[in-house]
Parts: C-alpha cells; sequence; structure tokens
C-alpha cells in the first residue's frame, strides 16, 4: 500500500527595496527575516549535518562545482511552528513545517505569507527614511531571471524512481491547468508578446530538461535530488520544482493534494496507461501558451491528446483508485475532497473556464487584466498590465491585487493565525516546534530530522527524528508534558 | 472513444452536471464576476503603482531555484 503522503512547500519569495541607491538582495533578505526572528529570541539556527543536496535519485552522487549550494553563512532559523525560515540565493525562503495533508499546507503556506508580511514591517523600522522593503509571492522578474516554489512529497524507496518519472510527467505538464499562477507575455528566448500575450504558469519557461538534478540552470521536470531528510533506506522525498507559487487556497490544495494522489496511485502501480508525451519540455509550454485549453499534445506512441484530457485520464484512475485501495494516503476526508475539487475545476474548464475567476490564480489574474485591459484601449504588451501582474503577488494586503479579488478561501483567518506560531499535530514537525515553544534556550541546533540539546556540562545530545510521522502530538504529548526540563526529556528517550 | 465513455461513466456527478446545468446559472456567476469588477476597475488606479514603466524596469532579481 502507497505510504502517508507527508508534504511541504518551499517557496523563494522576490524582495525589492525601493528607495536604495543600489539594493543588494542578500543584504535585505538577512534584514527581513533578522527583523523577524529578533522578535522571537532566542533564535535558534539551523543544523547543516545532514544536507546533501547532491544526491542523485538515478543512483549517484554529483560533486564538485555542479552540486547545488548551501549557503552556510547566511541567516538560518527555525521557527516555532515547525519551519524553516531563511536566505537562499539571494532571496527570502520559507520551507513550511512537514504536513499530513494537501489541507495543512494551504494552512502553513498562508500562514508563511503572514510570517513575510509581519517581517516586512519589522523591517521596515530598521531602514533609512525614504526606503522600502517589499516582498512578492511570484517566480519571475519578467526579465528571465526565475526563483522557485518547491513541493515536496514523501516517497516509499521502494519505488523505481523510472516508474515515478513515466507516471508524473505528463501530469506535471498538464497540472498548469489549474495550479498555474499566470504571467503577461513570455520569458522564454524568442517568444514575441503577439504570440504569447498571457499564459498560464510563471515557471513554464524556464524548464528545458525532463529529467536531472539541477535546480537554477536547465530546470527539469523532474528533479533527481535525493536528500530524503528522514530514513533513507525507507524513503525518498520527491522534490518538486515546476509548480508556481499560488496565492489562490484552491490552487495550493489541488497542486499538492492531486500531485500526493498520483504519487500513491504510482506506488500502488495503478496507473493503467502510460500517457508519456512525444516532447514533454515542449508541451510543458505548449500548455501554457494555450488560453483556448484545446490543444491536442503528441504521444509517444503517436496518438494525441489535449492537456485537459490528460487530467481527465488521472482523475478517473484516481476515482478508481478510491474505490479500490481508499485515499487514507493522501489524508482521510482530505482524499474525497481533492477528487471532488478536481473534477468540479476540470468540468469547469471544459465548459466556462472563465468562471473560475474567483477560485485559481491565473484566471482570476487573467479576467483583472483583460477587463482593465479592455476598458483602457492597452495592448498586452503595455507597461500596465507588466505592472499588475507583479502587483498581483505583493503580500502586504493594501497594495496585493489578489487580495482585492475577493478569492475563495478553504481556510479561516483564526486557523492561518495559529499556524504562524503552531506546528501540525499530524507530524514530527510537532516535536520540533513544541520542543523550541518550550526549550529553545537550550536547543543549540534543528533540522528536518534531529534536534541537538545544550543541556549544561555534558557533551551536545541530538535527538534523531528520522520517521516523518513520528513525534506527532497523539505521540508525544504526555511525554512533553511529564517533562519540566530538556534533561528530563533527554533521560526519557533513553538519548 | 472506449476511454472516454469510461471516463464519463466514471465521473457520474459531471455526467449529471452537464445534463443539468442551466444556462442561466453560468451566466449568473459570469454577471456577477463582471460586475465585482467594474467595481474593482473604478477603483484599481488608486492602489496601482503610479509609475508602471518604472516599477516594471526597476523589479529585478537574481536567479534562484
Amino acid at each position: 500500500m502507497a505510504i502517508p503522503k507527508v508534504c511541504g512547500i518551499e517557496t523563494e519569495y522576490g524582495i525589492v527595496v525601493r528607495g536604495a541607491a543600489e539594493p543588494n538582495p542578500m543584504a535585505a533578505s538577512s534584514l527581513l527575516i533578522n527583523a523577524y526572528v529578533a522578535s522571537l529570541q532566542p533564535r535558534v539556527g539551523w543544523d547543516f549535518e545532514d544536507e546533501s543536496p547532491g544526491n542523485d535519485a538515478r543512483g549517484y552522487r554529483v560533486e564538485g562545482p555542479a552540486a547545488p549550494e548551501v549557503e552556510t553563512h547566511l541567516v538560518n532559523a527555525v521557527l516555532t511552528n515547525g519551519a524553516r525560515y531563511y536566505v537562499d540565493h539571494a532571496h527570502p525562503e520559507l520551507s513550511i513545517p512537514e504536513c499530513r495533508d494537501a489541507r495543512e499546507v494551504v494552512v502553513w503556506d498562508k500562514a508563511a505569507e503572514q510570517i513575510l508580511l509581519r517581517s516586512m514591517r519589522a523591517a521596515q523600522a530598521t531602514l533609512p527614511p525614504g526606503q522600502e522593503l517589499v516582498v512578492y509571492k511570484n517566480n519571475s522578474d519578467r526579465k528571465g531571471n526565475s526563483y522557485g516554489c518547491h513541493e515536496n512529497y514523501l516517497v516509499d524507496r521502494a519505488v523505481p524512481f523510472h516508474r515515478i518519472v513515466a507516471g508524473i510527467v505528463p501530469f506535471f505538464v498538464t497540472r498548469q491547468l489549474f495550479a498555474g499562477a499566470g504571467k503577461v507575455g513570455s520569458e522564454a528566448p524568442g517568444v514575441s508578446s503577439a504570440e504569447v500575450p498571457f499564459q498560464l504558469s510563471q515557471r513554464a519557461d524556464f524548464f528545458e530538461e525532463e529529467v536531472g538534478l539541477e535546480t537554477t540552470l536547465k530546470r527539469p521536470i523532474v528533479n533527481t535530488r535525493d536528500e530524503p531528510h528522514c530514513d533513507a533506506q525507507k524513503y525518498r522525498r520527491l522534490h518538486v520544482i515546476l509548480g508556481d507559487a499560488n496565492c489562490s487556497e484552491l490552487a495550493t490544495f489541488l497542486k499538492v493534494g492531486t500531485t500526493a494522489v498520483v504519487l500513491a496511485m504510482i506506488e500502488d502501480d495503478e496507473l493503467p496507461r502510460n500517457l508519456a508525451l512525444a516532447s514533454p519540455v515542449q508541451a510543458l509550454r505548449q500548455v501554457s501558451y494555450d488560453l483556448d485549453l484545446g490543444l491536442s499534445l503528441e504521444l509517444a506512441d503517436g496518438g494525441r491528446i489535449s492537456a485537459l484530457d490528460i487530467q481527465w485520464e488521472y482523475l478517473t484512475w484516481a476515482r478508481k483508485y478510491a474505490d479500490t485501495h481508499g485515499l487514507d494516503a493522501v489524508g482521510e476526508g482530505v482524499g474525497a475532497e481533492i477528487l471532488r475539487r478536481w473534477e468540479s475545476v476540470l468540468t469547469a474548464l471544459e465548459t466556462d473556464p472563465m468562471s473560475l475567476a474567483g477560485s485559481l490564480d491565473w484566471v482570476a489574474k487573467y479576467t483583472l487584466l483583460s477587463a482593465y485591459r479592455e476598458r483602457h484601449g492597452l495592448a498586452w504588451d503595455a507597461a500596465r498590465l507588466a505592472a499588475m501582474d507583479l502587483q498581483y503577488h505583493d503580500l502586504r494586503p493594501e497594495r496585493s491585487l489578489f487580495a482585492r479579488l475577493d478569492v475563495e478561501r478553504l481556510t479561516s483567518d483564526a486557523e492561518v493565525e495559529a499556524a504562524v506560531t503552531e506546528p501540525p499535530a499530524t507530524t514530527r514537525a510537532w516535536f520540533r516546534g513544541k520542543c523550541l515553544q518550550r526549550w529553545a534556550p537550550q536547543i543549540v541546533a534543528a533540522n528536518w530530522d534531529s534536534l541537538v540539546f545544550d543541556v549544561g556540562a555534558d557533551p551536545l545530545r541530538r535527538v534523531p527524528m528520522i520517521e516523518p510521522l513520528k513525534g506527532t502530538a497523539a505521540m508525544v504529548d504526555e511525554l512533553l508534558e511529564g517533562c519540566a526540563t530538556p534533561s528530563e526529556l533527554l533521560q526519557r528517550l533513553g538519548t | 472513444m472506449a476511454e472516454r465513455e469510461h471516463r464519463r461513466k466514471a465521473a457520474p456527478s459531471r455526467h449529471e452536471e452537464e445534463v443539468v446545468d442551466d444556462q442561466p446559472a453560468k451566466s449568473d456567476k459570469g454577471e456577477k464576476i463582471k460586475a465585482e469588477l467594474d467595481d474593482l476597475l473604478d477603483e484599481i488606479d488608486e492602489v496601482l503603482e503610479v509609475n508602471s514603466e518604472e516599477f516594471v524596469r526597476s523589479y529585478v532579481q537574481k536567479g534562484g531555484q
């Protein structure tokens, strides 16, 4: 049976310092994060003991300049909600805590936006007069520079990696129909605004390979980084780099939820047909550029199929899978909701796509910009529309165009507020977050799969957390409540 | 074709929606969205960046992952 699809999102945010003569994004990102964590003293740093982003899922290891860099000298903090907040590649990045299902991901992803917003406000107080620091939740600067919103899913190590690739690529190429964040124009070389006035996805322009280890150059549809951050004998972490950062809660819910369902089906070897595309990289762009949603894509076996029909095939298989296997792997209850919303969105895309203007990012953005364009008689390459495209993703509520659009919510303000400081109760993030809430002064470092305590005269003690589903509230609350000090905890854990 | 028929059987609620879904319902939703958009367009210039060209030009990021 498929294993539980523990999942999460890591987002690199765009950052701008207005009014600065020579803005330095790395310094600005550090300032932003430091301003936030300064209010959370004492602060706990990240522990790089088990980081190995050069490991390749295809079974070898890349050393030297090609290996992704981990910039250990930059700001790096772990928060009481179990998240990691750090500077990466000149961007502020926040990895939400491990979640048990897609709905939890939406809650903690929205909490991440709140953390960035509060960071902006805290940083503002430290800036010289006339300067303003602004953060954007998007994936491109419209000049060919892209930054990511990555997803992570727990996958059974026993599943051959090639089976994951074969099963997931046609799905990944087409899920942008509902998961795309929308973009004015194209950043692909040689593609004009006349050819592509607007497209579904922020990221499709930047993908050049089907499978690979890179994340910053020649980006692949399936990334092979093999760094499980848990028991490597039992698990993989599928590191998904092709998604857009979504503002729409439904888009995030469906992006993560449907991907988790498809991965569960692949684990159980329940994809009845291989929809291998003749040219997946080309198809990724074709789908993104096709606002009519009717283009037929070429399959490797010579057949043709539309992007929507590929999604319908996966949904049909998922329904059958739900009947025979259940959907516990993607979270009880949440699974049925994923299938229900998946179907309703595909139906709307097929019959009346613009009816999703109050639900999905690309449709919301396209509808707003089209109406503005018509009212003012603008061409699609007008600077005003490009500006609105960027401003859709502005995280300041008073400036965000997304915030003006009254897009449907799946979360409540109260649960998002709680998730700013509280970890999910359903994964090991609970143990990490709760220990930090109680004993931060004695925790010298933390990472995804361990906590390091300093309880005085003894050597530092590392508490391993290699099982993502151990350390939940149900498992450790009694233990934690029975311990007044971290020394007692360590004693009872026998470390 | 067989694939497609199978799929429609497997998604009964969708099938029903296609039959039952009246045009008015669809139009109502479209009209509502359009009316809200009109209101938004009336006030949106107040929140838009004053100098679009400068804003777009100066929005430069380093490439990330």
